[in-house]
């Protein structure tokens, strides 16, 4: 389970987040929508430990990582698994490589039993076969997808997206959307996706919470929001721009 | 402009203890042996075997300089046998480290800074703590220990090349008796000059490391902040080096020699 408590961070004197509360349940799927530059990518880095807030404190399993150094911090990591928004390959490895490394430091795996797990999580990704590719030879969907499968391969507990389907087209964000799908219902993981793409948080969130002004602005199952008539809900789900706000 | 004064010498206050902090987490690192044998010798290839050419050449081309200066300044006082002894001592004391260092900064110090600082901003080191491997073990520990034994290895090379190469121009080009030029050779340069130039070799090859590492571990957003980084490495340690350079040499020689 993910706790988030009073959450506050400011980069410089600009206020990113101001007393953000959220619980997700084990095996919940939830989407933060918000708009850009809204603090949800922010609040997903403070989930998993990559940043540190001014003030609050994250618990996941009852553990409040806020209290722990970058040490500590690796154990509890394990239980994640994290696509980031431009998959963040290691680009002087292979494919093969960069989803392996999850494995670097178990001396018991034998190199044929992790060449095992690297063919299955491509499997699951439908990307059979690339293992010695580049990731400067894949495309922006492919590079997404194999992000995942290193995001997978050691059975997380958690999968965090960052953006999963910014910059793909229609037909590639449908199937991350199914991916992501697949991905909760073949290994139970609880899943946070990050994203201001409507069809995909519908698609893939029980629950949505959306990110507005700071905080928390609202948070329900896919249907309460997507009904909603609340104006900045309904603003931010049709993607109606207030003219007020044009400054060429 | 006192404000701006204040404000730099913090900065710069706060920048060595950043480093100071990162070198304790790494040698934390290094003792506990969190370094993996791959890592470690991937870095002493690239840092060692890669930068050859330049510490051949480099080597080779300021021996033949400085013992051509010598047996010119020499002749003039009946001294010439005494040129090897010279470019010997000073190949070995002080050239022979500080211009390896300072080739090494420049190609090594620059590719750490920009291949650590693309990492950063490509979010490839936040993909590294979510695979719950810390970067200092990854990406800092096996760069300090490669700079820590390859840059002893490499300022030796060039020491060997320069004294060679000097000995090649005095014989041939000034025509100085080879023998008297070996004995003397062998006479003046004592161990702990041999020594002191490895001693201040390892702590070279530890400082353009870690100077590299902290400053792409530390650069800014995009590719300006990527390139400020990769300067700021090399400026950085190249001045680093000629300061431990005079910092290093009188304890050293009050150690070794007594003076």
């Amino acid at each position: 389970m993910i706790e988030v408590r009073n959450l506050q961070k400011s980069f410089g004197t600009q206020k990113i987040l101001d007393g953000v509360n959220l619980r997700i349940e084990t095996g919940e799927s939830v989407v933060i929508i918000g708009r850009s530059g809204g603090g949800k990518s922010v609040l997903l880095k403070h989930i998993i430990g990559l940043t540190k807030p001014d003030a609050g404190e994250v618990l996941i399993d009852g553990e409040n990582i806020e209290l722990m150094n970058e040490r500590e911090l690796l154990r509890v990591r394990s239980k994640f698994g994290m696509l980031f928004q431009g998959a963040a390959l290691f680009d002087s490895m292979t494919v093969a490589e960069n989803i392996a490394f999850a494995f670097r430091h178990n001396k018991e795996m034998s190199q044929d039993k992790i060449d095992c797990e690297v063919a299955e999580a491509l499997a699951v990704v439908e990307l059979p076969g690339i293992q010695n590719k580049k990731p400067s030879e894949l495309s922006g969907g492919m590079r997404k997808r194999v992000g995942l499968a290193r995001a997978i391969v050691y059975r997380p507990q958690i999968v965090l997206y960052d953006e999963p389907t910014t910059g793909l087209d229609p037909i590639v964000s449908d199937s991350i959307d199914h991916l992501i799908l697949r991905v909760r219902d073949r290994y139970k993981v609880t899943s946070v996706v990050v994203t201001h793409d409507m069809r995909s948080a519908r698609r893939v969130g029980q629950r949505i919470v959306m990110l507005h002004e700071k905080k928390i602005y609202v948070a329900g199952t896919s249907e309460e929001i997507f009904n909603s008539r609340d104006p900045i809900v309904r603003q931010f789900i049709e993607g109606v721009s207030d003219p007020k706000e044009l400054d060429f | 402009m006192i404000y701006q004064a204040r404000s730099w010498i913090t900065e710069w206050v706060e920048g060595l203890g950043a480093i100071a902090l990162l070198a304790k987490e790494t040698f934390a690192s290094v003792f506990q042996m969190r370094v993996t044998w791959r890592d470690l010798l991937a870095q002493v290839y690239f840092m060692g075997v890669k930068s050859q050419p330049v510490v051949i050449i480099t080597g080779a081309f300021i021996g033949m300089v400085f013992s051509a200066q010598t047996a010119i300044q020499f002749h003039k006082v009946k001294m010439d046998t005494a040129t090897l002894a010279a470019v010997s001592v000073a190949m070995c004391t002080e050239l022979g480290p500080v211009l390896t260092g300072l080739m090494v900064a420049g190609r090594v110090g620059a590719a750490i800074a920009a291949e650590i600082g693309t990492m950063r901003v490509t979010e490839q080191i936040d993909a590294l703590r979510t695979l719950a491997t810390h970067p200092v073990d990854y990406l800092v520990a096996p760069r300090l220990m490669a700079g820590l034994l390859a840059l002893p290895l490499l300022t030796a090379e060039a020491t060997f090349l320069g004294i060679s190469a000097g000995f090649g121009v005095a014989v041939f080009l000034y025509g100085i008796d080879a023998t008297y030029l070996w004995v003397n050779m062998l006479k003046h340069t004592a161990d702990s000059d041999v020594a002191i130039g490895l001693i201040k070799a390892v702590a070279y090859g530890g400082l353009l490391a870690l100077v590299g590492c902290y400053k792409g571990m530390t650069c800014g957003e995009g590719a300006e902040g990527v390139g400020k980084a990769t300067t700021e490495a090399v400026v950085y340690s190249s001045i680093g080096i000629l300061i431990l350079d005079f910092f290093l040499t009188l304890p050293l020689d009050a150690f070794f020699n007594g003076v």
